[in-house]
């Protein structure tokens, strides 16, 4: 099987499903000439044209309202928000229309949503943030944040494939030094299914996105216990048999995120496993998220705020040892 | 300095002819003048239930907008598509929603399209090509603008139409959705119900310029100024703009002049709208203008008029009737829906 990287499983899931579909098109600024500011669309409008591939004016509220219209008259628009954190001009659309069109007008809006998030670059405050919570909080979307390459082209399958608005955030930080096997052929990843990415014992890490390489590196670092992660891969459905099943394994769980702590959707999976798996517990569930501030950009302040391996590393051994 | 064209008086000097050849027959005349009895009608009704507390929450009209919004449907083609907005009712009547499925939808009974779900005209029936609205003013606009981009993506000779009021002209989705439109040459027609008052915001508190159809210019298409109290004069811009978007020339910004000859919503008793302004604008009544002109150009006699009068007074009691008849919702039915199945997808536009 080829290896790819993180941003080459998107590219490749993307071109696959524009070739096979012809519903399918993407709207986004930059996507089209420049090939995206990331490169995921590079040579896409050579392809498939102007007008499959179409470059925007800076209207975050025209792509998505656009993107909602379109669908809404059977077209399966990949619309892409240059970053994450530029959601925000683009919340009424998906929050207000895209959201609540399904359940009280009984039409579906089939769109995906493309999300470059997170931060590790320096960033800073506007083009670093990772908006999944707030978007978690909102009935009729659907949230995946895939941490692998192979799960990143069959999570871009599945968004396309999905009758719901799907807000696909792909970290930044796993573009390029994220390698991994990915199959050549067609294929996708249920969304609402978690993995097992690393079976374990002792003490179960629930996480998703970059943070699930960070778990990784923690774990190695810990030879005497036994971590098994479970990467959720999507937050909006959110896998809770599987979080429930590994946390009465181990008995004892670290929810981990890039995003802030307070309102964080770690806090909803910590809560359904002190309601539902109380009696299995030996120890407190504990979360390790960023503190709550905005992202920051010198690279000093950067490595406080996002939860680096030894916060980890520090996290699972007080955990062990309660 | 007015930029926009102001478009001709239609109404009370246009000729029967003339009125031919912009299309509509006189059988289709007498179909405007019934849609436009219907929707006020209808309306009438809704107080009627708002007051006997059979409405729910509030309660919104378009009293006055009859002629704007049963004129610009009735220019639309069969395939094509729009987003009425809350003083828009002639727009769903004309369509073809059945009246009783209205005052279902505002009873929040079942058989509403919205299925009690969400109230007023926050509803559609999209297999008669309607997009339900929604409250965040103009929302709706990016969304006529999408579905413009699928048609010309597929190359599909249909059109959008966009409903917006000068209040929300002030919203950035206005400049979002006119500015692509206007990029992409999309076939969309945007058209401005402009009453005069935003809730209880006059216009000069509300934009600086003549016209808000004057702006167009500024995204590189055509704006037009209407008496929105004449249908026939709203009807020919309308078709102008429909058709030169179906042939690929673009977009247009139509601006229907009118006064809401209501509050904002039934709670509001728009004591702020000096009564000089309704007294004058109550002269220009959109169904009495065109009862004048049908009698003068189209020989509507008394004896039709009463008829036709009866007949959709008739029609609106049964509506009523069967509307009452319909259940509530089962409070069961509050989780289901949130998310589509794929089957859900077997629709008029998910081929």
């Amino acid at each position: 099987m080829p290896e790819k990287t993180y941003l080459q499983a998107i590219s490749d899931g993307l071109r696959q499903e524009m070739r096979r579909d012809k519903r399918v098109f993407l709207i986004g600024e930059d996507i089209g000439v420049y090939g995206g500011a990331f490169k995921v669309t590079l040579g896409f409008q050579e392809e498939f044209g102007p007008w499959r591939v179409i470059d925007a004016p800076l209207s975050e509220t025209a792509i998505v309202g656009g993107a909602t219209g379109a669908a809404l008259m059977g077209m399966r628009p990949v619309a892409e928000m240059q970053f994450a954190d530029f959601v925000s001009c683009a919340w009424d659309h998906l929050v207000t229309v895209a959201a609540k069109q399904r359940w009280r007008a009984g039409t579906p809006v089939p769109i995906t949503l493309r999300l470059p998030s997170g931060g590790g670059f320096s960033g800073g405050p506007f083009h670093s943030q990772n908006p999944e919570s707030s978007f978690a909080h909102v009935p009729g979307l659907k949230c995946v944040c895939p941490a692998t390459p192979e799960d990143a082209k069959g999570l871009i399958v599945s968004a396309i494939e999905d009758p719901n608005p799907v807000l696909f955030f792909e970290h930044k930080h796993l573009y390029r030094r994220v390698k991994g096997e990915v199959p050549d052929e067609r294929y996708s990843t249920p969304i609402g299914e978690a993995r097992i990415h690393l079976p374990g014992e002792d003490v179960t890490v629930v996480t998703w996105g970059a943070m699930v390489h960070t778990a990784e590196e923690a774990a190695e670092r810990l030879d005497d216990v036994s971590v098994e992660i479970v990467d959720l891969r999507s937050i909006l459905p959110w896998d809770r048999e599987a979080v429930l099943a590994s946390v009465r394994k181990t008995s004892k769980v670290l929810v981990l995120h890039e995003d802030t702590h307070t309102g964080g959707f770690g806090a909803e999976i910590a809560a359904t496993i002190a309601e539902e798996a109380f009696e299995d517990l030996d120890a407190p569930p504990k979360r390790i998220a960023a503190p709550d501030t905005p992202v920051p950009f010198s690279p000093v302040l950067e490595k406080a705020f996002i939860p680096q391996v030894e916060d980890v590393v520090a996290g699972l051994r007080e955990l062990v040892e309660y | 300095m007015a930029i926009a064209r102001v478009a001709e008086p239609g109404g009370s000097q246009v000729k029967l002819e003339t009125v031919k050849q912009w299309g509509l027959d006189r059988e289709d005349l007498l179909g405007i003048y019934r849609n436009m009895l219907t929707t006020r009608g209808l309306e009438e009704r809704g107080h009627i239930l708002y007051r006997q507390g059979k409405i729910p929450g509030s309660f919104y009209t378009g009293r006055g907008n009859e002629a704007a919004a049963v004129g610009v449907a009735t220019a639309m083609g069969p395939e094509d598509v729009g987003t009425p907005l809350h003083r828009n009712m002639g727009v769903h009547i004309t369509r073809g929603v059945e009246p009783w499925r209205i005052l279902a939808n505002y009873m929040g009974r079942v058989d509403g399209p919205a299925k009690g779900k969400d109230g007023n005209v926050h509803m559609a029936d999209e297999r008669l090509g309607l997009i339900a609205m929604v409250s965040h003013l103009p929302a709706m606009l990016p969304v006529a603008v999408g579905c413009a981009l699928a048609f010309r993506i597929r190359e599909e000779r249909r059109v959008a139409v966009g409903w917006f009021g000068e209040g929300s002209s002030a919203r950035g989705d206005t400049h979002e959705a006119m500015n692509l439109a206007g990029v992409r040459r999309l076939p969309v027609v945007f058209v401005c119900d402009n009453n005069q008052w935003a809730y209880s915001t006059p216009t000069h508190l509300e934009y600086a310029v003549e016209h808000l159809a004057g702006r167009a210019q500024a995204y590189g298409f055509e704006g037009v100024v209407v008496d929105g109290t004449d249908v026939l004069a709203v009807y020919h811009e309308a078709k102008r703009a429909v058709e030169k978007a179906r042939e690929g020339d673009g977009p247009t910004l139509i601006e229907c002049l009118t006064l809401r000859m209501e509050g904002h919503a039934v709670h509001d008793d728009a004591f702020y709208v000096p009564k000089e302004l309704f007294e004058r604008w109550a002269a220009s009544d959109p169904l009495e203008r065109f009862r004048a002109w049908l009698h003068e150009h189209a020989e509507l006699s008394d004896a039709e008029d009463d008829e036709l009068r009866l007949h959709v007074k008739k029609h609106l009691n049964e509506a009523l009737e069967r509307a009452e008849e319909s259940p509530l919702p089962d409070p069961e039915s509050l989780t289901e829906g949130v998310y589509a199945t794929p089957e859900d997808l077997d629709t008029p536009h998910h081929k």
